[in-house]
C-alpha cells in the first residue's frame, strides 16, 4: 500500500516512487549487504522510536490476549485462550459451561458489513470523479486534486460531528425538508447504520479517488480511441480497457477504504449514538469502561489479523500484476 | 494528451454523468464543513434559523478556561511531537536514500509505515496498554510519546520523497570543493532539503493536533487536548461554541496543509 | 618544487577497479598504467561503458580503487577523501547549488577551504571575469542558459586554485553549436590558468580539437595514449583506427617486413607499402590496414603503381565526395575526394578506375 498509499498523506502530487525516483543503471538485483554505521545510525532512531513504543507495545497486547483479565482493569498472569473464546462463547457463570453466543461475531460482521459498504460507495462516487479529474488539462488537476485532498486534513472528529450536525432531527437536511413541505415530521437519519455509513464515505473518500487518480494518470488515452476504432461501445471500453488498466488504483483505493472504515471509531461513536457498536469501539470500550484487556486485545489482534491478511493480498496481487505486465 | 487533439476525439474519452458525480463529491466534501463553517457565526442558539452574524460563539470558546487549556496543551504537544518526529524522520530519510541501496531496506521503509498500516485503535490501545505495564502514569508526556511515534511516517514521506530527487551528485559537488561530511550536509543537502522539511512538519504538526483517538486512550487526567475537550463538550450537547471551535482548527488545518503544499511546490521548482 | 614541463601530474598504476563481489562483480577496469604531465589538457575518450567515468571518479575520490595505485604530484592519494583532494571535477550536469547565486556557488569551495572574506570575493570576481559572468554573480543557476550555467561549473572548479580538474563531458548538454564554441573557450581558459585538464569525452572530434595528449579506452583497458596527430595517423590497432574517424579496415596478407615498414598483400593481388604498429602480426600472416578514405585518390585505370577497381557508388557530401568501389576480388573501399569549387563530379558509379595511395597512407594494425 506505500506506493500508492503514500499519496494521500503528502499534498496532492508529491507521490513516493518507493522504487527510489531514478534507479542508477548500476543497481545490481541483489543489493548489497549494509555495513555502514554512519548509514545504520541515520535511521536508528526512527526504528527505535516505532519499534519500543508501537511494535513492542503491539507485542504487548500479543500477549495480554492469552491472559486472565484483572479485576480492575490490567491482567494477572495466567495463561489461557479464553478472551479468544469468547468470541464465539459465552462462559456460564454458575456452571462454567461454553455456550455459543453470537453478539461479538455480529458485530466483527456488521463492521465488515459496514466497511464494504462504505467502500462500494466510495467507489461509485470516486471513480468516476478520479476518471474526471484524469480528463482535465493537466493545469487544473492539481487543483481539483488539492480540493479533493484538504477535507482529509480536517479533524476527522470534526468532520464526524459535521455529518451529525447535517443529519440530526433538527439539522438543517431535516428543516429543509420539512419548510418545504417534503415530510411532515424529521426523518430519522443521525445515529443509525446509514448515518455511520456517510461519515465513513465522508471520511475517507479521498482515498479511493487518489490512487484511481494516480493509475489513470498513467492510463494511455489512446488505448480507448483504438478501442472506438474496434467498434467497441463507451460503456464496453469502459469495461474492458480502462478498468483492467485502473484496477491496481481501484484495489489499493478499496484498501484505503476498507481498512480505516473496518478499524473506525469515530463514525459509530458520534454517528451511531453508542447503540450500533464497531469493532473499534468494541476494542476501546474493554481498554475503558468494562475493563477487559485480554478479551479487547484479543479484539485488537483479531482486527490487526484481518487487516495484514487485506494487505497481504494486496500485496500479492501486486506483485502478480507486475509479474504478468512483464511476461 | 496534446493540446491539438480535436474535441471530438476528446469527447470520446468523456462519459455522462462523470462530471455530475464529481462535483457531487466535492458537493458532498465541502458542505458538512462548510455547514458547521456558517453557523458557527449564528447569532442564535437555533440551527435551523439565520439570527445574523456575529462573533459570540467564538468569544465564548475563548473565554472557556477548560478550552484555553485544552489549547494550549493541543499546542505544546503538536509542535514537541512535530518538531521531533521530524528530526528523526530526516535522518531516517537522509540514511534510507543517500548512497547505494542495501538489504533490508524495504524491511526498514516497512517499519518506517507500520503506524500508518496498523489501525489506529490498535496503536491506541497497544500504547495504553504499553505504558501502564511500564509503569508510566499517563499525562501529556505519553500523549506525546504517541504523537511522536504515530506522526514519524506522516513527516518522513515527503521528505524522503524529495531527498529521493536530489541528485548524489550535489552531495559529490560539495566534497569535491572541500566540504566534509558535515559540511556538505549543513550547507548544501539541508537547504535544499528545507521546503520538504518545513512541509514534513507542517503535516505532523496537523496529525498531532487533530489526533483524537490514540488521544483518548493515552491521555491522563487533566491532560486533555483540544479534540478531547471537544469531544467533552459534545456529550455534553450541541452548542454553537462547538462550530467555532471546529472552525477554528478546520482553518488551522487547511492554512497548514496549503502552505506546506505551496512551500513544497517552491521547493521543487527551484 | 619545480614543476617543469616534464613532470608528472598524475600517476596512476595499474588500477583495477571492480564493482559489486561475487557473481554479481563487475570489472570495469583491468590495470590501467597512465601517466599525466603538469599543464597537460589531457582527454579520455572512449565509447560510452568504456570505463572513463569510473577513472575520473576514482582520481576525485569518489569510487575507491580496488587494485593499484593513485598518485598526485608523487603523493599517493589512496587515503584522502575527495575533500582533501587539491583536486575539483566539472560535472557532467553540473551540480549547481539550486539555492546558491552564482557568486555564492564559485565561493563555495574557498570558504570550505578557509580562506578570507575579501581573498575569497577577490577570487570569485576573478574567476567570473575569467567566464565572462560577472554580469550575473547575483543570478540563480536555474536563471542562466545551459552554457552559462556551464561556465559557472568550470568557475566554481577553478576557483579553489586546484591542482587537477576532472571534466567528465562537461560539453554533452549543450547544443552543437555551443559546443563547438566552449571547446575553444575551453582550452583557452585552461591555458590561462595554467592547471591540468583531465577531459572525459565519447565524441572523438572534441578529443582531437582540445587535446595535448588523448588515451583512448575500450572494455576497461587503454588502447593507446598519445596526441591527436599520432592517434589519427597511426593507430595501433583496430578499435583505434576504427573508432578514430573513418577508415577502411581492408584484410590483407603480410608478405614481409622491410626495415620499419611491411609489404602487405590486398585481397586482389596488389601490394602495399605500409607503416606497421607495435604488435602487428608476422610475416606470412594475417592482418589488417587501415586506409583513411581522404587519403586514397583516384587516377585512369592501369596507371603505374594504382590498383584498379570499378566505382558502385558516389554520394555527394559538400565538402567532398565519397565513393564506394570494389576491387579485383570484390572487397570493397570507401574513397573520399575533396570537391573543387563549380566542378561536375569527374567519375561516376561503374566508371573502372585506379585507385592512388598517398605515402603512409596504408597502416599495418595490431589486432
Ligand atoms: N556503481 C557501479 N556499480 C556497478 N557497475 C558500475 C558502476 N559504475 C559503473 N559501472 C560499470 O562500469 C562500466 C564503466 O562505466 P563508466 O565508467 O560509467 O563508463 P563511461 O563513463 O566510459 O561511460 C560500465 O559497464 C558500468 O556499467
Ligand atoms: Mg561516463
Amino acid at each position: 500500500m506505500d506506493d500508492n498509499g503514500g499519496a494521500f498523506i503528502v499534498p496532492v502530487d508529491v507521490r513516493i516512487d518507493r522504487r527510489g525516483g531514478k534507479m542508477s543503471e548500476q543497481t545490481s538485483l541483489r543489493a548489497p549487504r549494509l555495513w555502514n554505521w554512519h548509514r545504520i545510525a541515520l535511521f536508528l532512531p526512527a526504528m527505535g522510536l516505532i519499534g519500543f513504543f508501537l511494535i513492542i507495545p503491539i507485542g504487548v497486547i500479543a500477549i495480554y490476549s492469552f491472559l486472565v483479565p484483572g479485576v480492575y482493569g490490567g491482567v494477572v498472569w495466567e495463561f489461557t485462550t479464553n478472551a479468544y473464546r469468547q468470541f464465539l462463547f459465552e462462559q456460564d457463570l454458575f456452571t462454567d459451561e461454553w455456550a455459543f453466543n453470537g453478539a461479538y461475531l455480529n458485530i466483527y460482521g456488521r463492521s465488515i458489513g459496514q466497511a464494504a459498504v462504505a467502500t462500494i460507495a466510495c467507489l461509485l462516487v470516486g471513480f468516476p470523479t478520479a476518471y474526471f479529474i484524469a480528463t482535465r488539462p493537466p493545469e487544473n488537476r492539481t487543483i481539483w486534486l488539492f480540493l479533493v485532498t484538504i477535507p482529509y486534513w480536517v479533524n476527522l472528529l470534526i468532520r464526524t460531528l459535521a455529518v451529525l450536525f447535517l443529519l440530526r432531527d433538527q439539522g438543517p437536511i431535516n428543516s429543509f425538508l420539512m419548510d418545504w413541505g417534503v415530510i411532515e415530521k424529521p426523518i430519522r437519519l443521525a445515529y443509525t447504520n446509514f448515518a455511520i455509513g456517510f461519515g465513513l464515505v465522508y471520511s475517507y473518500l479521498p482515498f479511493m479517488v487518489l490512487p484511481i487518480y494516480a493509475s489513470l494518470e498513467r492510463f494511455d488515452f489512446s488505448l480507448m480511441e483504438a478501442g472506438y476504432d474496434l467498434y467497441a461501445g463507451r460503456w464496453t471500453i469502459l469495461r474492458k480497457v480502462v478498468l483492467p488498466v485502473v484496477a491496481p488504483g481501484v484495489v489499493a483505493g478499496s484498501l484505503l477504504v476498507f481498512i480505516p472504515s473496518l478499524g473506525s471509531f469515530i463514525a459509530p461513536d458520534i454517528l451511531g449514538g453508542g447503540r450500533n457498536l464497531m469493532i473499534g469501539n468494541l476494542i476501546a470500550l474493554q481498554f475503558q469502561g468494562s475493563r477487559n484487556w485480554p478479551f479487547g486485545s484479543a479484539a485488537a489482534m483479531i482486527l490487526l489479523t484481518l487487516v495484514l491478511l487485506a494487505l497481504f493480498f494486496f500485496a500479492r496481487r501486486q506483485q502478480g500484476g507486475l509479474a504478468s505486465s512483464h511476461g | 494528451m496534446s493540446g491539438r487533439e480535436s474535441s471530438s476525439q476528446k469527447s470520446l474519452r468523456r462519459y455522462p454523468g462523470f462530471r455530475a458525480v464529481a462535483l457531487m463529491c466535492l458537493f458532498l466534501l465541502y458542505v458538512p464543513i462548510l455547514v458547521v463553517a456558517i453557523y458557527s457565526f449564528n447569532d442564535i442558539r437555533s440551527i435551523t434559523t439565520w439570527g445574523g452574524f456575529s462573533l459570540k460563539w467564538y468569544a465564548k470558546a475563548f473565554s472557556n478556561p477548560q478550552i484555553q487549556s485544552a489549547t494550549w496543551n493541543s499546542l505544546v504537544i503538536a509542535v514537541s511531537a512535530a518538531t521531533i518526529a521530524t528530526c528523526v524522520a530526516t535522518a531516517a530519510a537522509m540514511g534510507m536514500t543517500r548512497g547505494r541501496r542495501f538489504r533490508g531496506q524495504g524491511g526498514v521503509f516497512a517499519v518506517i509505515s507500520i503506524p500508518l498500516m496498523i489501525p489506529e485503535i490498535v496503536t491506541a490501545v497497544a500504547s495504553l496498554a504499553f505504558f501502564l505495564a511500564i509503569g508510566f502514569t499517563l499525562g501529556l508526556h505519553t500523549i506525546l510519546i504517541a504523537h511522536t511515534v504515530f506522526c514519524i511516517p506522516f513527516a518522513y514521506l515527503p521528505i524522503a520523497a524529495r531527498m529521493q530527487g536530489i541528485e548524489k551528485a550535489f552531495d559529490e559537488a560539495a566534497k569535491d570543493l572541500y566540504a566534509g561530511r558535515w559540511r556538505a550536509f549543513r550547507y548544501v543537502l539541508l537547504p535544499m532539503m528545507t521546503p520538504a522539511i518545513i512541509s514534513g512538519y507542517m503535516l505532523a504538526f496537523i496529525i498531532s493536533l487533530d489526533d483524537f483517538i490514540i488521544t483518548s486512550l493515552v491521555a491522563g487526567p487533566g491532560s486533555t487536548t483540544l479534540p478531547l475537550a471537544i469531544y467533552g463538550l459534545v456529550r455534553v450537547g450541541f452548542s454553537p461554541e462547538i462550530n467555532a471551535i471546529s472552525t477554528l482548527l478546520l482553518l488551522v488545518s487547511m492554512i497548514f496543509v496549503s502552505a506546506s503544499y505551496l512551500v513544497s511546490r517552491i521547493g521543487r521548482s527551484n | 618544487m619545480s614543476e617543469g614541463e616534464n613532470e608528472i601530474a598524475v600517476h596512476i598504476g595499474d588500477v583495477v577497479k571492480v564493482y559489486g563481489s561475487g557473481d554479481s562483480a563487475h570489472t570495469a577496469l583491468h590495470g590501467i598504467n597512465l601517466d599525466i604531465r603538469h599543464n597537460e589538457f589531457f582527454t579520455l575518450l572512449g565509447p560510452s561503458g568504456c570505463g572513463k567515468t569510473t577513472l575520473l571518479r576514482m582520481i576525485a575520490g569518489f569510487e575507491s580503487v580496488t587494485e593499484g595505485e593513485i598518485s598526485l604530484y608523487g603523493q599517493n592519494l589512496a587515503t584522502s577523501p575527495p575533500n582533501r583532494r587539491p583536486v575539483n571535477t566539472v560535472f557532467q550536469q553540473y551540480a549547481l547549488f539550486p539555492h546558491m547565486t552564482v557568486a555564492k556557488n564559485v565561493a563555495f569551495g574557498l570558504k570550505m577551504k578557509g580562506h578570507g572574506e575579501a581573498e575569497t570575493r577577490a577570487r570569485v570576481d576573478e574567476m567570473l571575469r575569467l567566464v565572462q559572468l560577472d554580469r550575473f554573480a547575483e543570478r540563480r543557476p536555474s536563471q542562466l542558459s545551459g552554457g552559462q550555467q556551464q561556465r559557472v561549473a568550470l568557475a566554481r572548479a577553478l576557483a579553489p586554485s586546484p591542482k587537477l580538474l576532472l571534466l567528465d563531458e562537461p560539453l554533452s548538454a549543450l547544443d552543437l553549436k555551443l559546443r563547438q564554441a566552449m571547446r575553444l573557450e575551453l582550452k583557452q581558459i585552461q591555458r590561462d590558468a595554467g592547471i591540468t585538464f583531465i577531459f572525459v569525452t565519447h565524441d572523438q572530434e572534441e578529443a582531437l580539437t582540445m587535446s595535448d595528449r588523448i588515451a583512448v579506452m575500450s572494455e576497461g583497458a587503454l588502447q593507446q595514449v598519445g596526441d591527436s596527430r599520432d592517434i589519427y595517423e597511426a593507430p595501433v590497432n583496430r578499435f583505434v583506427a576504427d573508432f578514430i574517424g573513418e577508415t577502411n579496415l581492408p584484410e590483407v596478407v603480410i608478405e614481409r617486413y622491410e626495415g620499419d615498414h611491411a609489404v602487405c598483400r590486398l585481397g586482389d593481388g596488389s601490394e602495399l607499402h605500409c607503416s606497421v604498429s607495435e604488435g602487428a602480426a608476422a610475416a606470412g600472416e594475417r592482418g589488417h590496414l587501415s586506409i583513411r578514405p581522404e587519403r586514397l585518390s583516384f587516377t585512369a585505370a592501369g596507371e603505374e603503381g594504382s590498383i584498379r577497381c570499378v566505382i558502385d557508388r558516389t554520394i555527394y557530401v559538400g565538402t567532398d565526395t565519397q565513393y564506394a568501389v570494389h576491387l579485383g576480388d570484390g572487397s570493397e573501399l570507401v574513397v573520399r575526394v575533396q570537391n573543387e569549387a563549380g566542378e561536375e563530379l569527374p567519375w561516376s558509379a561503374g566508371d573502372e578506375v585506379g585507385l592512388r595511395l598517398a605515402t603512409g597512407a596504408a597502416r599495418l594494425l595490431s589486432d
